[in-house]
């Protein structure tokens, strides 16, 4: 059984111990939820974490999983011989607690009472976990966008913990332009009347707004090339303008189909909560410059950029490697060549394969 | 190809160095240097795959154009910068330099030397655009833009104020060292192989020691 994928839960920070977070509120007790794939070894070295991105979950190998081109047996992550960690980030909606979990001093969901929370505080309650697992020291720590902020957290809050950190996709802090399209998308939630303050119910989910916060996302992870490659101007299933408001153009049917698919997997509170904590990270505020951020850090580092990628640019990856090495840091950058935008890290196989199997080969 | 003259560079380096290598290829040298020389080292390669396979050796990488600067480099931060058969290829000859002086405290650059007596003989005599080991390529398909000598670079160093602190000796033997004028490396070497420095730079180096008399 080396793929045994399937979702566990871990319970901790209980009254009196509940987690501080960077706002300086508590959270307590929380549930992570979370899968593994392989083995722990006896000595207890071969674990990987993988972070997830955005709206990801805990399922990142096996059918339907959202990295398996990159973890699984014999994959670039071979879970033959690795043990890997995915687990759902706190403020999400896939299994750990999140706005849409239960105030335990309510007994309703926390909607908005849940506290806002950082990708520090996800990487604290991550790290609890880890602990519970007995791992003392993670043998890597890989994520992709968010992902790519959590492990670079990782590797500054709990340096002795981490041997190598693979950050993909990612940036020491949102660009003004990426932060002005998660405030739209925000914006198209709480604009919809059936979010009520964040305290819809279940089943009456504020699923315009969601949808709509959904396709601006869409819009910026692709590129325009791929954009251009993908559907042109072409027509969706008509042969002229339907000169009404209908859905004419194939990028709009795209990035509806995106949006509706969307509603049906994913809360709109921690859509809010998780795009808040994303616009909040920024390692110059938070330890004075991304230099000193990395000052302590105790491992080495593999850092990817796509040449397209617009939200999370390689300038800005490269800005990450430019601290690392004043630093004196190990670090490795390299640019995945694709069209495909800010999506590329979970399209662009081959390139993705060939970078993290040959780094992960090196950690001894 | 670069293999046959990475010799000269392997030589130079003293143990224990901080070693940059700009257009380190797969990696080959800077593990050389690595297991010989214990030096600390680092490689900067535009290609991805030749980059890959300085991961697969465990030999950190920074995968970017040295045409477009090295930014993400400190000044002073090696103690060689190499340039290995590349000069001919880069677009910027005179800022990639600037910058290898910048980043580290030398540099060492080589490359085939265009007015080698064999490359001359072929233009002269045959007419055509000259093959030879150090320049293996045919017209057509030559990676290589520029056409440099040995005297065009000592010219080049002289104008922009670098120190030449190396160059390869025509000759082993110290005798025909005497004989033979080092002025013929030009039309003898196939290679220049330069260290370099800025002059500056060693100037300011030099002043502690005259305080103390």
């Amino acid at each position: 059984m080396t793929n045994n994928s399937e979702i566990k839960y871990f319970e901790g920070f209980n009254s009196p111990n509940q987690m501080k977070l960077q706002s300086g509120q508590e959270l307590g007790p929380i549930t992570i939820a979370y899968e593994t794939f392989g083995k722990l070894n006896d000595s207890k070295d071969n674990a990987v974490l993988v972070c997830h991105a955005l709206t990801g979950d805990a399922h990142v190998s096996g059918e339907n999983g959202w990295w398996d081109f990159l973890i699984g047996p014999n994959k670039a992550i071979d879970t033959n011989k690795n043990f890997v960690i995915c687990s759902n980030a706190i403020g999400g909606c896939k299994g750990s607690t999140g706005p849409s979990s239960k105030d335990p001093k309510t007994g309703k969901p926390y909607g908005l009472n849940f506290p806002v929370i950082t990708i520090g505080d996800m990487v604290q309650a991550q790290k609890a976990l880890i602990d519970e697992l007995g791992i003392a020291q993670l043998k890597m720590v890989l994520g992709g966008s968010m992902g790519g902020m959590q492990a670079m957290e990782w590797s500054i809050m709990y340096p002795k913990r981490v041997k190598a950190c693979t950050v993909v996709a990612s940036a020491s802090k949102l660009s003004p332009q990426a932060l002005a399209f998660d405030a739209v998308s925000r914006n198209a939630i709480t604009s919809d009347e059936k979010w009520a303050a964040g305290n819809y119910a279940h089943d009456e989910p504020p699923e315009k707004g969601l949808a709509i916060a959904r396709m601006i996302g869409h819009i910026t992870y692709l590129s325009n090339e791929s954009m251009n490659k993908k559907f042109g101007r072409k027509l969706q299933k008509k042969e002229d303008y339907s000169y009404d408001f209908s859905t004419d153009f194939q990028i709009e049917s795209y990035l509806k189909y995106q949006g509706d698919k969307f509603v049906n997997r994913f809360d709109a509170n921690s859509y809010l909560y998780i795009s808040k904590a994303v616009d909040y990270f920024d390692l110059t505020k938070k330890y004075g410059s991304v230099e000193k951020a990395f000052k302590n850090t105790n491992c080495k580092f593999l850092v990817i950029a796509i040449s397209t990628d617009w939200l999370f640019s390689p300038k800005q990856s490269k800005d990450i490697v430019k601290a690392l090495l004043k630093q004196s840091k190990e670090v490795t950058y390299a640019q995945i060549d694709s069209p495909f935008g800010h999506d590329a890290f979970l399209i662009e196989s081959t390139q993705m394969t060939s970078l993290v199997q040959n780094f992960l080969n090196q950690v001894k | 190809m670069k293999k046959q003259y990475a010799k000269h560079i392997i030589d130079i380096i003293e143990t224990n160095s901080k070693v940059l290598d700009l257009g380190c290829g797969n990696g080959e040298l800077l593990d050389v240097l690595r297991k010989e020389k214990k030096a600390t080292v680092y490689g900067v390669e535009i290609d991805f795959d030749y980059a890959l396979s300085c991961i697969k050796r465990g030999i950190s990488v920074f995968q970017g154009d040295i045409d477009e600067g090295l930014a993400e480099f400190s000044s002073k931060s090696y103690d060689y910068v190499i340039l290995s058969q590349t000069l001919q290829q880069v677009k910027k000859p005179q800022f990639v330099i600037s910058e290898m002086l910048r980043i580290g405290k030398k540099a060492i650059i080589t490359f085939p030397n265009f007015a080698y007596w064999q490359v001359r003989f072929q233009l002269f005599f045959k007419g055509v655009s000259p093959v030879t080991k150090a320049i293996p390529y045919e017209w057509h398909n030559t990676p290589n833009i520029r056409v440099i000598t040995i005297k065009n670079f000592k010219e080049l160093c002289e104008k922009e104020n670098i120190s030449i602190t190396y160059e390869t000796p025509l000759f082993k033997n110290l005798l025909l060292r005497k004989l033979i004028p080092q002025k013929l490396s030009n039309l003898l070497l196939k290679q220049g192989v330069f260290i370099i420095t800025n002059q500056a730079n060693q100037g300011c180096c030099k002043t502690p020691d005259t305080k103390k008399n």
